[in-house]
């Protein structure tokens, strides 16, 4: 597909493709075809680790999404070494998946500028990327820091336990009076083992775990989840249960990105909006509720379709909900824009310019803030989004204003989706039965989450089980960005920045 | 200024009345405390305690549900041909002893929990500090701890506050599995927090485990490293949940806290471990 003759095997989001048609390149060829396509725009979605034919194998596996042609590759290569040479350098968005490569695997991407655990527990295959002996205690965060040093360069240490109700993380910032050279950021603390509980899947409990990868993410990736066991088992969904987890999607993003404007509101110290975003992001999450009994959309999405339906009342509830919370969010958020103070902290604070944003691989409306079109529900659209398109909000100044900006664009777009489909919603079934899943495939799901692109990769195994099990969460890709945002910012800065992210530590950790 | 104060006009007061007045409607499809008709279960069957992801349905002579474990998910229910076991609408589910979270057929209503003893209700009754440990977990219980603080719940009228430092804090409210990557600051949390203390566990996960039960990578919740006084179910529990649970500590809320009658109050050994 790519340049040079570099080979990767072309398919589309959520349809699976048999393991058989996957290239396995030689090492330099997956270099080439990784390379090739970054140059070309394309951006790497996945890159992960399986378990080879034997003990001493890993295959490593890419996956590569070509936004403009609305199609995706994928790859892989043997590695029977203990190392390999680190693609970082020549493609710095590999970074942190090479980084929880060696983690997982014990295997060294060398050459890799800073090699360090990702979530600090023992690797799966008993080897040690670091040489660690197998008594030795693996502790989160203790670790080598980038230092600063010179006259006056003080380091300033915070978490794991935050002063908010925040999950926990370490943040090392070098700092120069007030201004900060340089922000590390040491996540793990929730890591719980989700990707390989799901080995072997599915079961009971795969179904609770998507839900639970993120739980302000529940729905995206839940639909992730449902969209693999669906491809694999070649199931077809009804409209309306497509039709029913795009509402709940959008409905998802509405309640965190609400919820975001508040809380960008609280840290400049402007309370009016703080206090009505806070109680307007419950009135969405209550909508949540309506459809199926829990705020955060808990048993909404299962495969097959969903695990409720709606009638005319329950929609006719749902609009007028909708209105009125569009309403006071519209009084609420317009006071942000309107008052010079805010503005004053929003602007030329925390930029991520647009070539860094590509470089580092960044998704979602972080992204988008900073002048890219990335939207998966545009450029890898699944279920209702192939059908309903929605404009990609974008802004090209990649400061805090610009991403409380893109929500607020979103917000609008969101509304308006779910006025449209609630208004026209198909009749059918909302939920069929899926079979087995088929042995030996491999299929990739992507979602726009509110945060960005849900990413869902699995390798089913002989029976038709879950071989290998990947997630890619969009806070994956995106902390480097706020790290990148931080430099030469006031240290002050620190809390409006991280807001105008807000990514998730669970998401990453998993 | 004068759109600002349009604005304060327009949004209006949204402060809940309860608990001197009703408690806000929870959803219709919203799922809280299960009860089980066993006469109905057929011989053999165990489609329920298959069903569930977490282990929480136990079949001891008789169907048992363990709402520490359970992720009100349905799963069990929906698995049920005789549809035996149905999830209420009652979102009162906080109790004060780890065994009183099991239901089975004869006692469906929970021992809900009862307020601290004198000496505390003396120093934490009109001001509770609480530092929130976060351990692993998904965040939504997080994210439902601190709607609790917007102007919906306004938490602060009761004289609870979330505080920055442990040093602040009377004591913990603690969410997550507990990762092993979060064990020790789980502990020196608590040990940085002055005696007497009280600790709460918010979520299947605190209390748990959750949907990581058994996982190498935790410690099956919160007591497996702090002594816990208050239990807190759901994935995640509702804001009513964690105030009603929260109130009833304070002595707030007193129905519901009867024991169960001698003989059925059940030993902590019915826990399905
Ligand atoms: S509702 Fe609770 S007891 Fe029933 S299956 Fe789900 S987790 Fe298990
Ligand atoms: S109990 Fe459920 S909602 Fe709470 S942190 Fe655990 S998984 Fe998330």
């Amino acid at each position: 597909m790519s340049r040079d003759g570099a080979q990767t095997a072309a398919f589309t989001n959520g349809r699976s493709i048999e393991l058989d048609a996957i290239p396995t390149l030689t090492l330099e060829g997956f270099e080439d075809a990784v390379l090739d396509a970054v140059a070309d725009g394309e951006r790497v979605a996945a890159m992960f680790g399986a378990a080879g034919e034997r003990a001493a194998e890993m295959l490593l596996y890419v996956v590569l999404a070509s936004d403009h042609e609305n199609r995706l590759g994928v790859a892989r290569t043997v590695i029977d070494a203990e190392r390999f040479p680190s693609l970082t350098p020549r493609c710095p968005q590999v970074h942190l998946f090479e980084r929880e490569i060696a983690e997982q695997f014990g295997v060294r991407p060398e050459g890799h500028p800073w090699l360090k655990p990702v979530r600090y527990h023992r690797s799966w295959t008993g080897r040690d990327a670091w040489g660690r002996a197998a008594h030795e205690a693996i502790l989160p965060g203790v670790t080598e820091f980038y230092r600063v040093e010179g006259d006056e360069v003080h380091e300033v240490a915070v978490g794991p336990v935050h002063a908010g109700v925040i999950e926990p993380g370490h943040f090392r910032f070098q700092c120069h009076g007030e201004q900060v050279f340089h922000l590390e950021i040491a996540l793990g603390y929730q890591h719980r083992g989700v990707e390989q509980a799901l080995i072997g899947g599915p079961g009971p409990r795969s179904i609770h775990y998507a839900e639970t990868a993120a739980g302000d993410t529940t729905i995206a990736h839940a639909t992730a989840y449902c969209q693999v066991v669906e491809a694999l088992a070649r199931c077809q969904k009804s409209a309306r249960a497509q039709t029913l987890r795009g509402v709940a999607l959008e409905l998802e993003r509405l309640a965190n990105h609400v919820g975001d404007l508040g809380a960008l509101a609280n840290d400049v110290g402007f309370l009016p909006t703080a206090s009505y975003c806070g109680r307007i992001r419950g009135e969405f999450l209550n909508m949540t509720a309506l459809l199926c009994g829990n705020r955060f959309g808990r048993g909404m999405v299962r495969p097959g379709g969903v695990g409720f339906g709606v009638d005319d009342a329950r929609v006719a509830e749902l609009l007028k909900r909708l209105e009125d919370a569009a309403e006071d969010t519209a009084v609420a958020v317009n006071l942000l824009w309107d008052t010079p103070s805010v503005m004053a902290r929003f602007e030329d604070i925390g930029r991520l310019p647009k070539q860094v944003a590509v470089d580092l691989g960044i998704v979602g409306p972080a992204a988008r803030a900073s002048g890219l079109s990335r939207d998966v529900r545009q450029d890898q659209p699944s279920g209702i989004f192939r059908f309903a398109h929605l404009p990609v909000s974008t802004y090209d100044a990649g400061d805090v204003f610009a991403r409380a900006y893109v929500r607020w664009l979103e917000i609008q777009q969101s509304t308006d989706f779910i006025r449209e489909q609630l208004s026209a919603i198909p009749s059918g079934e909302v939920r069929v039965a899926v079979g087995a899943l088929s042995p030996d495939r491999l299929v990739v799901a992507l979602n726009e989450g509110w945060r960005g692109e849900v990413c869902h990769v699995a390798i089913t195994d002989f029976e038709g089980r879950f071989g290998s099990y990947k997630i890619v969460d969009p806070s994956f890709h995106n902390w480097s960005g706020l790290a990148y945002a931080l430099r030469n910012q006031q240290i002050s800065d620190f809390p409006v920045c991280n807001k105008s992210f807000n990514l998730s530590y669970c998401g990453h950790d998993l | 200024m004068l759109k600002m104060i349009y604005a304060r006009m327009q949004q209006g007061h949204r402060t809940t009345k309860y608990p001197d007045g009703p408690a806000p409607q929870v959803a219709d499809r919203f799922r809280g405390a299960p009860t089980i008709d066993v006469a109905r279960c057929r011989d053999g069957c165990r489609a329920c305690v298959e069903a569930c992801p977490t282990g929480a349905v136990t079949l001891g002579g008789k169907v048992r549900i363990d709402l520490g474990r359970c992720l009100f998910c349905t799963d069990c229910a929906d698995a049920c041909p005789e549809h035996a076991i149905v999830y209420k609408n009652d979102y009162r589910l906080a109790v004060g002893v780890r065994s009183d979270l099991i239901v089975e057929q004869d006692t469906q209503i929970l021992s809900l929990a009862a307020a601290m003893n004198a000496k505390l209700l003396k120093l934490f009754g009109r001001s509770l500090k609480l530092r929130q440990v976060s351990a692993g977990g998904c965040n939504a219980c997080e994210a439902d701890i601190n709607v609790l603080g917007t102007v919906g719940w306004d938490l602060g009228r009761f004289g609870i506050q979330l505080v920055a430092s442990p040093r602040h804090a009377d004591g913990l409210l603690v969410t997550g599995p507990v990762t092993r990557n979060m064990e020790l600051a789980l502990k020196k949390t608590y040990d940085a927090v002055a005696e007497p203390k009280i600790v709460i566990a918010v979520g299947a996960c605190a209390i748990s485990g959750g949907p990581y039960l058994d996982h190498d990578q935790v410690r099956n919740g919160a007591e497996a490293v702090v002594p816990i006084d208050l239990y807190i179910p759901g994935c995640p529990p509702h804001p009513l949940t964690i105030l009603d649970g929260m109130l009833r500590l304070l002595g707030r809320i007193e129905d519901g806290t009867e024991r169960k009658p001698a003989g059925q109050a059940r030993p902590a050994d019915l826990i399905a471990s």
